[in-house]
Parts: C-alpha cells; sequence; structure tokens
C-alpha cells in the first residue's frame, strides 16, 4: 500500500506506538495516509481501536515476517 | 469541535507496576484523543513526589514516616520479587532492552501531552507533606480534594482506580 509518511516503531511495546501514531498524524494532511511499521502483535488490534476512537480511517495490515506495516488516513 | 470524552485516573497505590499501568493508560488515552485527569492518593503520592531534596514535615510520627516513605519516581518498588532491590533492579534492565519508558519519563510523556497531575491535599495533610512546590514535581499542576476528583468522574466516560 502506498502511504503518504512513514513512522517507525520497531522494538516498541504498546502503548508507545499509539503515542507515536497521535503525534505523527499532526504532520499530515487531511487525506494523507500514514504507514506506522511495528513488530508489537497488539498493534494489529490496538491501531483499529484507536481509529475508532480519533475518527481516522483504518486502511489495513499487511504482514511481511515479523513485520507488520498498519495503513492510517487521516480524516480531519 | 465537540468536547472531549474524559478518562479520570485515582492512583491510590505507589507501587512500580501499578504506577507504569496508570501511565501506560493515561497516555494511550490522551492519543486517543481523551481528556485525562490523574488523581493521586495515599501511597500514590510517592509517584509525583521530587526525585531530589528531602520531604518537609513536622512532628515526630510525621517526620519517621516521610522518612521511611520517601517516595520520588524512581524510589518505586515493585509490590512482588523486590527481592531487596534485586527483582526491581531487573524489571528495570528488561524495560529498558524493551524500550519501555520508565515512570519518570511517562510523567513527563503524559505532561507533554495534556494529562493533568493532580495531588490530594487531605493526604498530604495526614501524612503531613508539603503540599508545595518543594514536594512534588512541576508537572503536577493542581492539588484538591475528593469533591474534585468525584466531579471529574461524574462528567467521564472512564474511571478507574489503580
Amino acid at each position: 500500500m502506498k502511504a503518504d509518511q512513514s513512522l517507525d516503531c520497531v522494538g516498541l511495546y504498546c502503548p508507545i506506538p499509539i503515542v507515536k501514531t497521535a503525534e505523527k498524524i499532526k504532520q499530515l494532511k487531511s487525506g494523507e495516509v500514514l504507514e506506522i511499521v511495528a513488530d508489537d502483535k497488539g498493534i494489529k488490534l490496538d491501531m483499529p481501536a484507536w481509529c475508532e476512537a480519533t475518527g481516522h480511517e483504518f486502511l489495513g495490515i499487511e504482514e511481511e515476517g515479523n513485520e507488520i506495516k498498519v495503513y492510517v488516513k487521516k480524516t480531519h | 469541535m465537540e468536547e472531549k470524552e474524559k478518562l479520570t485516573i485515582a492512583v491510590l497505590s505507589g507501587d512500580l507496576e501499578r504506577a507504569l499501568a496508570a501511565f501506560m493508560l493515561a497516555t494511550t488515552g490522551a492519543a486517543m484523543g481523551m481528556e485525562v485527569n490523574m488523581f493521586f492518593t495515599f501511597w500514590g503520592l510517592n509517584i509525583i513526589k521530587k526525585n531530589e531534596g528531602s520531604i518537609k514535615s513536622k512532628g515526630l510520627m510525621r517526620k519517621m514516616l516521610n522518612l521511611m516513605n520517601r517516595g520520588g519516581s524512581k524510589r518505586l518498588k515493585l509490590s512482588r520479587f523486590n527481592m531487596l532491590g534485586l527483582g526491581t533492579w531487573m524489571m528495570k534492565r528488561l524495560m529498558k532492552d524493551t524500550n519501555m519508558p520508565s515512570v519518570d519519563e511517562y510523567i513527563t510523556m503524559a505532561h507533554e501531552m495534556g494529562v493533568n497531575l493532580i495531588g490530594c491535599t487531605t493526604t498530604c495533610g495526614v501524612m503531613g507533606i508539603a503540599p508545595e512546590e518543594e514536594t512534588f514535581r512541576s508537572e503536577v499542576e493542581t492539588l484538591s480534594g475528593a469533591t474534585y476528583f468525584l466531579n471529574l468522574a461524574r462528567q467521564s466516560k472512564v474511571t478507574l482506580f489503580i
């Protein structure tokens, strides 16, 4: 999936990837896509939950080995 | 914009793992766009005491209590497996290895994210802690009693007691 910006969260555990995502998304324009690269499996349920709470759009997950890529579209 | 949902956390415990859990939830709540208030009471006050200097108090019993119960985010211990500090030291090592912030770092992070830290004035009174700048870290901007906490809890979507 194509993204406008990427955030490296490899080696970080909950809730730091979410905290960093909340910070990073401020730098994006509405409609842009943020890619979060992580290896803590918790993010697979945490990121959709974060999107539900904040109203941003959860686009999906891509997994390669231990690497989990999560895509979020900024909506506001 | 609509009013933010509120998360209110009462922190009674000064155990390392409970302090961590409280700050993990507080920072997550703030990241989720919630307004977060943390109310520290009893042993929980130890988390927000300054690490440096001494804690001033009046009277022999309170002086003794504050000597034994110095507090400060860097002095917190695990409730289990402390083993004279060895267990706590090991846990801190493991946390560092997994890039987990310390309680000290969590306090700074929470403050930067707009989490409001509130000290309980009643506990300060009973334990003889001066509820002032010299006792608490600069991140603590509010001191209050139970009513302020309950009024926040009343308006909150989520209230936790740790």
